[in-house]
């Protein structure tokens, strides 16, 4: 086992441990706390595959800025560990959890027949790459995302605005 | 290695964007209305509309001049490939600007009425149409994706447009979950798709696709149980949208939620966009996997869901008393015929899918018009009893709803008989025995529709008028309402009549759809 091999499976532990202490933890502040962790590992995969760019704007963005946002609410609404009741649909439980194990074992297989190797070389990851595509081959979606954020800000203005009468 | 974008591409040229004038203009006049809506008074507000309906016409004359590009067999790509102009994004992007100019004109009176008449109102409309216009003419996984999220995003706030009305609040909450959910699932399906591929161009994906599919692999692993996994979760994703059984739990809630003219909205635009997305991910990207060997297709799949949702869209239509939720069940019906015209592969089916989604919109919105009109004070208009006596009260208005509802139930001599004559008739003209059945299946179906849209005739006509009626006082339509439905409902009697010039628009979109497909390694990459 390599050096890489080593720092990856630490990584992608880190991305699914932190996965399935967002599902199970019931404090939502702990949630929020697991899923910064899950993005720090996906950040440090992204740039082990060469991409650094993206690996930076995973941490500043989502671990940073989104998740700020999250845990600000999460204060503000002053959510607790919610409250012990009693789950409606008890069997759900016990069926859950051999569909989940189905549906892995399911994507194992599906993913077992792709061979080769798929990730992309260390060149396409940089700065000045993602931008350099983003001006070009990108742009009208590029663009296109632009509107969508305006659309978007307009949307959460209107159903955010207080009333006046 | 994937193959790498190592080799960049010289800036996007003039001749690029002359290639998205009608979206360029869609946008200028969509921001433009948002800024208007700050200028003008409140009394004034209306005036908003009809600068919408006016960017919508010069939209509608940019896109004319696209028209005779149609008429190459090769469909001209621009942006890298990120978009292509073919006959299938000419027609539908016609379709959308219809859509939307008839919902934008059947809202003015009644966003008056509810005292929310607001620019963002048109401006979300616009942009949503916008999102369906790009969906229309991508090529391009990326821009697919952003493009219908434009789309759909626009749709939640509109549905849950009136804040005071707690439905309205529901239906938007209902909706935003469900579909943000959906796009996660058909998210995940691009990236595998992606993954296995290396390609985000739809060309690409096809040709790649299709050689996976003829088994030319064999030492390199059998990627189709993944390709599998990215078609199951992209399907799921797009019937979803299109509230196919058994994804169609929020469709009844959120019509009925939403504000009539939203509800008219998206029961035609966006839903369009959606079989468009449809479409162009089943019978181009991942057309090679129609029917493969040893395991089973999308054709498969997509009949077993086909039957499914029209049979549980008609039997759940049956017992519905509330007009929206009735037509949300028929939407749902709808949904059923027109899958089945994609299943059977045929150049007829796939006529039968544009020339119905071209009728249906004119049909539906006609419909959800004059429910809209029947919005009085103490009365909402939505019960099926509200309907009652109709014809007394307001004459041209139930005998326009008559035509819109035999067009919806498919009365021969009615454009809807048309639609639904060629997507049967494609299954039986497939050749196929299973088909066959599914016909059969679908006339069956049918039958079960007349009567719910019987109950419609017989309350305007022949029931006597409820006495509750807050007031009672003629229905008024305005004037532009009253000749457009007019003239929607003489298209619908037309076409039914003499179905053959859009017969002829609907084989400009099967014929893209099949020489596109031909020639899918063509228009990869400019």
């Amino acid at each position: 086992m390599t050096f890489q091999q080593l720092l990856f499976i630490g990584f992608a532990a880190l991305v699914l441990g932190g996965g399935i202490a967002v599902v199970l933890l019931r404090n939502p502040l702990y949630g929020a706390f697991a899923l910064i962790t899950s993005f720090v590992g996906l950040s440090a995969l992204y740039v082990m595959m060469g991409a650094q760019f993206i690996g930076a704007a995973q941490i500043v963005v989502y671990a940073g800025a989104i998740m700020m946002l999250f845990v600000f609410v999460i204060m503000l609404l002053n959510v607790r560990a919610d409250e012990e009741r009693p789950p409606r649909h008890r069997f759900l439980v016990w069926l859950a959890a051999p569909l989940a194990l189905l549906l892995s074992a399911g994507l194992w297989l599906a993913v077992a027949g792709v061979q080769g190797d798929r990730a992309p070389s260390g060149e396409a990851g940089t700065v000045e790459r993602v931008g350099k595509n983003l001006m070009t081959r990108y742009l009208l979606p590029f663009e296109l995302t632009s509107v969508l954020i305006l659309l978007a800000v307009v949307g959460a203005l209107h159903l955010a605005k207080r009333e006046k009468e | 290695m994937l193959p790498l974008l190592v080799e960049l591409p010289p800036l996007p040229t003039l001749r690029d964007t002359a290639f998205i004038m009608p979206e360029i203009i869609l946008t200028l006049f969509a921001g433009a209305a948002l800024v208007l809506d700050v200028a003008l008074p409140r009394s004034k507000k209306h005036l908003t509309a009809y600068f919408s309906l006016i960017g919508l016409a010069f939209v509608a004359i940019a896109l004319a001049q696209q028209v005779a590009m149609t008429a190459s067999l090769l469909p001209i790509s621009a942006f890298y490939g990120m978009l292509f102009i073919d006959g299938l994004s000419v027609v539908f992007r016609f379709v959308f600007i219809v859509a939307a100019a008839f919902s934008i004109l059947y809202s003015i009176k009644y966003l008056e009425f509810e005292r929310e008449q607001r620019g963002e109102y048109y401006a979300l409309i616009l942009f949503s149409t916008l999102g369906m216009m790009f969906v229309a003419t991508s090529g391009d996984l990326i821009a697919l994706f952003v493009s219908f999220e434009l789309m759909s995003l626009s749709v939640y706030v509109l549905v849950g447009y009136f804040k005071r009305d707690k439905r309205s609040n529901e239906a938007a909450m209902k909706y935003f979950l469900t579909g943000i959910f959906s796009s996660a699932l058909m998210l995940y399906g691009l990236s595998l798709v992606y993954g296995v591929t290396g390609h985000t161009n739809l060309g690409l994906i096809s040709e790649t696709i299709a050689g996976y599919v003829q088994g030319g692999t064999a030492e390199s692993g059998d990627p189709r149980l993944l390709l599998m996994v990215a078609l199951v979760l992209v399907a799921a994703g797009l019937l979803f949208k299109i509230a196919a059984v058994p994804f169609h739990m929020w469709a009844p809630d959120a019509y009925e939620g939403a504000p009539t003219t939203v509800t008219a909205f998206m029961s035609v635009g966006p839903k369009a966009g959606a079989y468009v997305l449809l479409a162009r991910m089943l019978l181009f990207a991942l057309a090679p996997m129609r029917e493969m060997e040893n395991l089973p297709g999308w054709a498969a799949l997509l009949a077993v869901v086909a039957v499914l949702t029209m049979t549980v869209g008609n039997l759940a239509a049956v017992t519905q008393d509330n007009v929206k939720r009735l037509l949300a069940y028929s939407s749902i019906a709808h949904a059923g015929y027109i899958l089945l015209g994609i299943v059977s592969g045929t150049d007829m089916g796939y006529q039968g899918v544009a020339f119905h989604i071209m009728t249906y919109t004119l049909m539906n919105t006609g419909v959800f018009a004059i429910i809209i009109a029947l919005h009085r004070q103490g009365v909402i208009g939505e019960n099926l009893n509200d309907l009652n006596g109709l014809f007394s009260r307001a004459p041209s208005a139930a005998v326009l709803m008559l035509i819109f509802i035999l067009g919806l139930a498919g009365i021969p001599s009615t454009a809807g008989f048309v639609g639904k004559f060629f997507l049967f008739g494609s299954l039986i003209q497939s050749g196929k025995p299973w088909l066959t059945y599914i016909a059969i299946i679908a006339v069956l179906n049918a039958v079960v529709a007349f009567y719910y849209y019987a109950r419609f005739a017989r309350a305007m006509f022949l029931n006597a008028p409820s006495e509750n009626i807050a007031d009672a006082s003629p229905l008024l339509l305005a004037p532009s309402v009253r000749i457009t439905l007019t003239l929607s409902a003489i298209a619908v009697l037309f076409f039914g009549i003499y179905p053959q010039p859009l017969i002829n628009v609907a084989d400009i979109v099967a014929q893209s759809i099949t020489t596109v497909y031909a020639q899918s390694s063509g228009i990869a990459l400019r």
